[in-house]
């Protein structure tokens, strides 16, 4: 079970950084346009054009 | 009449629409965000955002899909911005601007609730894998200091994380006990706060059950229905004092034969105002000086404008459409009409009946029952002889374990997937209970010009020849007078070239074609002196004494017979209510088969009729376009408006819809009464779901374990059933 002092902390620090990075993408706005960003990616590149 | 012309120059022309809404940025430049219509596909974010930035002014251009805007910001001058907005409306997408202020509001609130769920949910997943180690083994095996441990540091997980996402829960609780009466958030916040206490008491005194992770599973389940809560509820209405806020301006006023501008607010009765063409009056006044036409529609709601002569009386919102005219005015602008239809607004938003949601009838009879079985609960037990840690231990089970999971999301989930489900059909819900009303009406109130009917004038086929409608169209284009655009649509093929045109308003139009002089205007104007004026809607056209009538209807929407139709098979009460002569009224009635119409009703005298019929007891559904509709609007239980309405208009309804067919109207109806079922249907689950559940934690078999199947399994069952109404196929 000693294991576990390792393990536990692990586990929390990754799931941590996971929140972290949710609350930067929210703060960026990119939540704002879930329909637009999934089309968005079907774009032509813009130097192409 | 040189004064006229000047201060026509000085005042603000339509062009700049848009950018007086534009915000100055920091480095020198403007933005602008304004709402766009049309916008279906990524190859139409793409061609409008393109066509804003190949201008080098132009710093940034996005189109927001889902919400429907634009949002640009420019270098250099502030009037460019009109520029580009006329740029995307050329590309064929309607633009509108819109008020920021109050969904900036909702946006903060929807962030916050998505933090909170987001830590929420961080915790709950660490708990739970906490949890089932604590689950899968006995203490006996795995040690009391193991099991100590894996406790405290769920404790060290759970605390900081309910304190921090259970503050929507804790706020709105203590704000209802406040005003001294429960709302659903107080039992929620007192089994979380007891559930945690408990647990982190058993906790200190090595006991073997903590509720952890069940106090934050309920606290995340109910975030999401929160969230959902406020994302369905949108924007919410613009007061009417910000409509009139928006009517607000300033007018041009002659004083001591010099012009000034003052505000709308400060004009007095008697005092001289301006007119330019194309300028909305700002008070109720008497004409002084000059002949012009004037768009009446916002008041009366008739298409075509009157032609108003010294003397007339025109009316405060209306807009003066031909030439620059003087006017006295007679009453302040509070006084106004426009001014009344305000204040019957504010009195009609007020006088409306506060809705009962289905979800505030669950709650208030949901609480009082689960609080009792809790107190039952404690006092069985401590009657039967068992420690009060044990008996307290047991009610809080109670508590968590009936806590409305799934009755907190029984309607959120419903409603957003009928919301997102219409959003893509064109049709905007802007209350969340629109829908729960909706499904509950049994008559429907139509206006007539730009609800039943498009709201424009078209050329009827009859006695002209199409050499006479060429020359008719080559005179019509110079003009912006309905009943000759109206003419220039009908008719597609080569103008004839011609010379010296002169507008005469409120008459018509004066042209040399050739060596012939050709007048488009009034009957009488044209030749007829001695003809009385008719009702129907037309124009003469005069060339070389030949007489030519082209006559005009304001056409109805295609499907306007089927949708009355229909609403009279489902067993609505269809009536007709509109601003419009009798005669017209009558005509048009008669071909969608509405029995029950109304003609020459003022904006109090629909308020009126609305009221008498909400005293009976009816539940109205109202649907309208124009500024005389509004306080209908805003009385009706529900309400519905064209997106071609004013913005009023579209502020006060509660659905909006696009298109130039009414089907949009059958259908929301449509989605209502299934979100409406499937609502019931939810909480029937929750209940039955509960039903299983209580006995069991009265008696204390619940363990955490099984408080935290039960709970996710009947959330989950219930945000599946709502998912039904995707799947139901209605076009």
């Amino acid at each position: 079970m000693d294991v576990l002092i390792y393990l536990i902390p692990i586990a929390l620090l990754l799931s941590f950084i996971g929140l972290i990075s949710f609350f930067w993408t929210l703060n960026n706005d990119q939540y704002d346009d879930l329909e637009g960003s999934a089309n968005r990616i079907l774009f032509d590149d813009e130097k192409t054009r | 009449m040189k004064i006229l012309e000047s201060s026509y120059k000085e005042l603000p022309d339509k062009e700049d629409q848009f950018s007086i809404f534009a915000d100055q940025d920091a480095d020198d430049g403007y933005s602008l965000t304004l709402s766009i219509e049309n916008i279906h596909c990524a190859s139409c974010v793409q061609r409008v955002e393109m066509a804003l930035k190949e201008h080098k002014e132009v710093l940034s251009a996005r189109v927001n899909m889902s919400t429907e805007r634009l949002t640009y910001s420019w270098r250099g001058a502030k009037s460019f911005g009109d520029f580009l907005a006329n740029k995307v409306i050329d590309l064929g997408y309607g633009l509108k601007p819109f008020g920021e202020s109050v969904e900036g509001n909702s946006k903060g609130q929807e962030k916050t609730l998505l933090r909170c769920l987001a830590v929420a949910g961080f915790a709950m997943g660490n708990l739970m894998m906490i949890s089932i180690g604590l689950w899968s083994e006995e203490v006996e095996f795995m040690g009391v200091a193991t099991q100590d441990f894996l406790h405290w540091i769920s404790v060290i997980i759970a605390l900081p994380a309910i304190i921090y996402s259970g503050r929507p829960f804790f706020f709105s609780s203590i704000n209802a006990l406040k005003k001294r009466h429960a709302n659903m958030d107080v039992p929620i916040s007192l089994a979380i706060i007891l559930a945690s206490m408990m647990s982190l008491f058993e906790t200190i005194n090595h006991g073997e059950h903590i509720y952890f992770d069940s106090a934050v599973m309920l606290l995340f389940f109910l975030l999401i229905g929160r969230y959902l809560d406020i994302r369905a509820k949108g924007k919410a209405k613009e007061s009417a004092k910000a409509l009139l806020a928006k009517l607000h301006g300033t007018a041009t006023v002659l004083l001591h034969s010099k012009r000034h501008n003052i505000p709308i607010r400060d004009i007095k009765e008697g005092m001289t105002i301006l007119i330019a063409p194309g300028e909305s009056i700002p008070v109720d006044g008497v004409v002084l000086k000059g002949v012009s036409e004037v768009d009446m529609s916002l008041i009366t709601g008739e298409t075509i404008p009157n032609l108003v002569n010294k003397g007339d009386a025109v009316f405060a919102g209306t807009i003066n459409i031909a030439s620059a005219f003087q006017l006295t005015a007679s009453k302040a602008s509070q006084e106004s009409l426009l001014g009344e239809i305000v204040t019957l607004m504010e009195r009609s938003e007020r006088s409306k009946s506060r809705f009962v949601r289905i979800a505030d009838k669950a709650a208030s009879i949901y609480t009082p029952t689960v609080h009792v079985m809790a107190l039952l609960t404690f006092l069985g037990w401590l009657v039967f002889g068992q420690t009060w840690q044990l008996a307290l231990l047991n009610a809080v089970t109670v508590l968590i374990i009936t806590c409305p999971c799934a009755l907190g999301l029984a309607v959120p989930v419903a409603q957003v997937l009928a919301g997102s489900r219409l959003f893509k059909s064109g049709i905007l819900l802007k209350s969340g209970d629109a829908l729960e009303k909706l499904a509950g009406i049994d008559t429907v109130i139509l206006d007539k010009t730009g609800t039943l009917t498009l709201g424009r004038p078209e050329l009827i086929d009859k006695d002209y020849k199409e050499s006479h409608l060429q020359i008719a169209a080559s005179l019509a284009v110079n003009s912006k007078h309905p009943l000759s655009q109206a003419i220039s649509m009908a008719y597609s093929g080569e103008l004839l070239g011609v010379n010296n045109i002169e507008e005469f308003p409120g008459f018509g139009i004066q042209a040399f074609v050739g060596d012939n002089e050709v007048k488009l205007g009034r009957r009488q104007w044209c030749g007829n002196e001695n003809d009385k004026e008719t009702d129907e809607i037309e124009l003469w056209l005069s060339i070389n004494n030949e007489k030519v009538c082209f006559k005009f209807i304001d056409v109805l929407r295609k499907d306007a017979k089927d949708t009355v139709k229909y609403f009279q098979n489902v067993g609505y009460k269809v009536i007709l209510l509109s601003g419009d002569s009798n005669k017209i009224v009558s005509n048009i009635a008669k071909k969608v088969g509405i029995t029950d119409y109304h003609g020459e009703v003022s904006p109090i005298d629909k308020c009126e009729y609305i009221e008498k019929l909400k005293k009976k007891g009816s539940k109205i559904l109202m649907v309208g376009d124009g500024l005389n509709d509004a306080p209908s609007l805003s009385l009706a239980d529900v309400s519905m408006s064209p997106s071609s309405a004013i913005d009023i208009t579209q502020n006060t309804a509660d659905i909006v819809f696009q298109g130039i067919v009414l089907r949009p109207i059958i259908k929301t109806i449509v989605v209502a009464k299934q979100a409406k079922k499937i609502i019931i249907e939810n909480f029937m689950l929750a209940i039955f779901y509960n039903m299983i559940a209580i006995p069991f934690a009265v008696l204390g078999y619940v363990t955490p374990l099984i408080a935290a199947i039960a709970m996710s399994s009947s959330s989950l069952v219930v945000i599946l059933n709502s998912f039904r109404l995707n799947g139901k196929g209605i076009r």
